[in-house]
């Protein structure tokens, strides 16, 4: 599918064309290739062994849980694993890496080609879907960090993240969107999550992007690429793209060259200005580590990263619709991120097991309370789903509450602010507050009584036709009861009364 | 296969060491030479002989994930010429 997206130039309308290298911290407890933790926030230059440093004589030895979380990672993403992998060397010279060259892998990537679907649309999750290629993942380690604004001359270096694992995840050039971008690092994101290999924290720098964009007239050959480096949130992702995209038609329409170079996004301006000069062209000098041998992979190795993934995001909002009858939307919601489909799943058996009935009877329920009341509530209150005040048990609590009449849905709702409010058991509350749902025939009939006297002139124009005012009289009744009588109740005995 | 002049103060340039143009004419017969001797090797026929990724016939054993070094800061920064507030300080660096 060709994405409608076209940047206005003078000459007529271009066509964006973008593939996306997305750098994942692989979740570990030590280094690629040292002992040294991993851990974020520590003391400058604290997490790092000699082998990190690159003291003479040190020896890289690999950390097999980061392989094996790039091939769960690969398997994830129908990708094909390469049970024969190697350990490249690519050289260059910056300060924040003290060994003069990134061990990575250039000529046998751990993982080859893959894809991914991904939805354009989050209010219609199947309408708009868009398979993105996966080219390869590599194995990597990460630089250190610098810092320029400490000392007016001097540049300060941490080497902590130094040595860390990074897997470099590189798509086909087949976006041609900021949406498209966007919608596949969101999706790229969750997958990660789901399958526990990087924790996705973009504001950390767990994951970030470099973004490959080139125009072209539609139809036409691709054009010079240019690559903007390290952006670290999907927002700038495809602010880089919009803005790459205009500068090169600009600078094409004006006669202009596109030249292949590495740019660096600046999200003050909101622009992008080229890094390195022409001159300096890279040049890597790859060649295989010879401080590591190959990497070959069992094919149990392999079997076991298989049997170890969770069930994905895909095939869990296929089974939301399926099996649990929830709508497309409600599904994508709950599946987006792994954290709310785990409290989903919790809220929805736990509901099942109080209320006596399969999921599939408690789940729609469920599933609107959890995105509209709890997203809501915990929206005011400014907090994820994490540290929210009311625990999935307790929200089933209250869903029961309902379902078997001792609350409305108006008193569920206040229930439900208390509940946010103080952390407390809908039960205690109800008891407490005596908000309970009231299906005293007796009382209502007075109640109706009082109203329909009052209101002898509606009486008489509904009985006459305007059945319209029935809701009107039901909300009097409501209200008169504060809210606690049981409106089927009320609507039986206003039917009956209104003749 | 030969290098020029220019060539060999590219590469230097890449390795980040200083050199005059008179060092790198001197050093272009020398690098020639080991270029060439090298070069033998392409006497051989290599066809149908699969590139080798390492001399030992083995492959790679794997670690186990757990943290076993590092809390070493002052041996880290033991041979740094300037180090400040735990940090390497080196000219500064910015793009």
């Amino acid at each position: 599918m060709v994405s409608n997206y076209r940047i206005q130039g003078a000459t007529g309308e271009w066509e964006v064309v973008i593939g996306l290298e997305v750098h994942a911290q692989i979740t570990s407890h030590s280094k690629l290739f040292s002992g040294a933790s991993t851990e974020f926030g520590q003391e400058p230059n604290c997490n790092v062994s000699l082998v990190d440093a690159a003291m003479p004589g040190m020896l890289p030895v690999v950390n097999g849980e980061c392989l094996r979380q790039a091939v769960r990672t690969g398997l994830a993403l129908n990708a094909q694993i390469n049970r024969w992998s190697r350990f490249d060397r690519k050289n260059y010279f910056y300060a924040d890496l003290p060994q003069g060259y990134q061990i990575s892998q250039l000529f046998h990537p751990i993982v080859g080609e893959g894809e991914i679907e991904v939805s354009l649309d989050e209010k219609d999750p199947e309408g708009t879907v868009k398979t993105i290629g996966i080219e390869r993942i590599h194995v990597e380690q990460d630089a250190g960090k610098l810092m320029h604004d400490q000392h007016p001359t001097m540049s300060y270096v941490d080497l902590n993240r130094c040595g860390v694992a990074l897997m470099e995840i590189v798509s086909r050039p087949d976006m041609g969107s900021p949406l498209e971008a966007g919608a596949y690092v969101r999706k790229l994101r969750s997958i990660l999550r789901y399958v526990g290999s990087c924790d996705g924290n973009m504001e950390q720098g767990s994951m970030r992007a470099d973004v490959n964009v080139s125009v072209r007239k539609p139809g036409e050959e691709l054009g010079t690429r240019t690559e903007t480096k390290n952006v670290n949130s999907i927002r700038f992702i495809q602010q880089v793209v919009e803005t790459e995209a205009r500068r090169q038609v600009d600078l094409i329409e004006d006669g202009g060259t596109v030249v292949q170079e590495t740019r660096l996004f600046d999200p003050d301006k909101g622009e992008t200005r080229s890094m390195r000069s022409k001159e300096d062209a890279h040049d890597y000098r790859y060649f295989p580590d010879p401080d590591l041998l190959p990497i070959e992979l069992s094919e149990e190795f392999v079997a076991e990263a298989r049997a170890s993934l969770p069930e994905l995001p895909d095939a869990k909002r296929h089974r939301y619709e399926n099996a649990l009858g929830l709508s497309a939307y409600n599904a994508a919601v709950l599946t987006a991120e792994a954290e709310t489909a785990r409290w989903f799943e919790k809220l929805a058996a736990e509901s099942a097991k109080k209320q006596g009935k399969p999921e599939s009877d408690v789940a729609k329920a469920a599933a609107n309370w959890l995105i509209s009341d709890l997203f809501g509530g915990l929206n005011k209150l400014g907090v994820d789903l994490d540290s929210s005040p009311v625990s999935a048990a307790q929200g089933a609590e209250l869903l029961a509450l309902v379902a078997d009449g001792t609350l409305s849905g108006p008193l569920a709702k206040q229930v439900f602010e208390i509940m946010l409010e103080t952390g407390d058991d809908p039960e205690k509350i109800v008891e407490e507050k005596g908000l309970k749902q009231t299906s005293d025939t007796g009382a209502i009939e007075a109640v109706i009584a009082d109203i329909l006297a009052a209101n002898s002139d509606k009486v008489e124009e509904y009985r006459g036709g305007k059945d319209k005012l029935f809701g009107f009289f039901v909300g009097q009744t409501m209200k008169a009861m504060q809210g606690k009588a049981n409106p089927k109740v009320v609507n039986e005995l206003l039917r009956k009364a209104l003749g | 296969m030969s290098v020029d002049t220019q060539t060999v103060l590219r590469i230097a340039s890449l390795a980040r060491i200083a050199m005059s143009e008179e060092e790198a004419e001197r050093l272009k017969p020398e690098l020639n030479n080991i270029l060439g001797w090298v070069e033998q090797l392409g006497e051989v026929d290599t066809s149908g002989v699969e590139p080798l990724a390492a001399v030992i016939a083995n492959h790679t054993r794997m670690r186990d994930d757990v943290v076993t070094d590092g809390d070493k800061r002052e041996d880290i920064l033991a041979n740094a010429p300037v180090a400040e507030h735990g940090f390497f300080a080196v000219p500064k660096v910015i793009e």
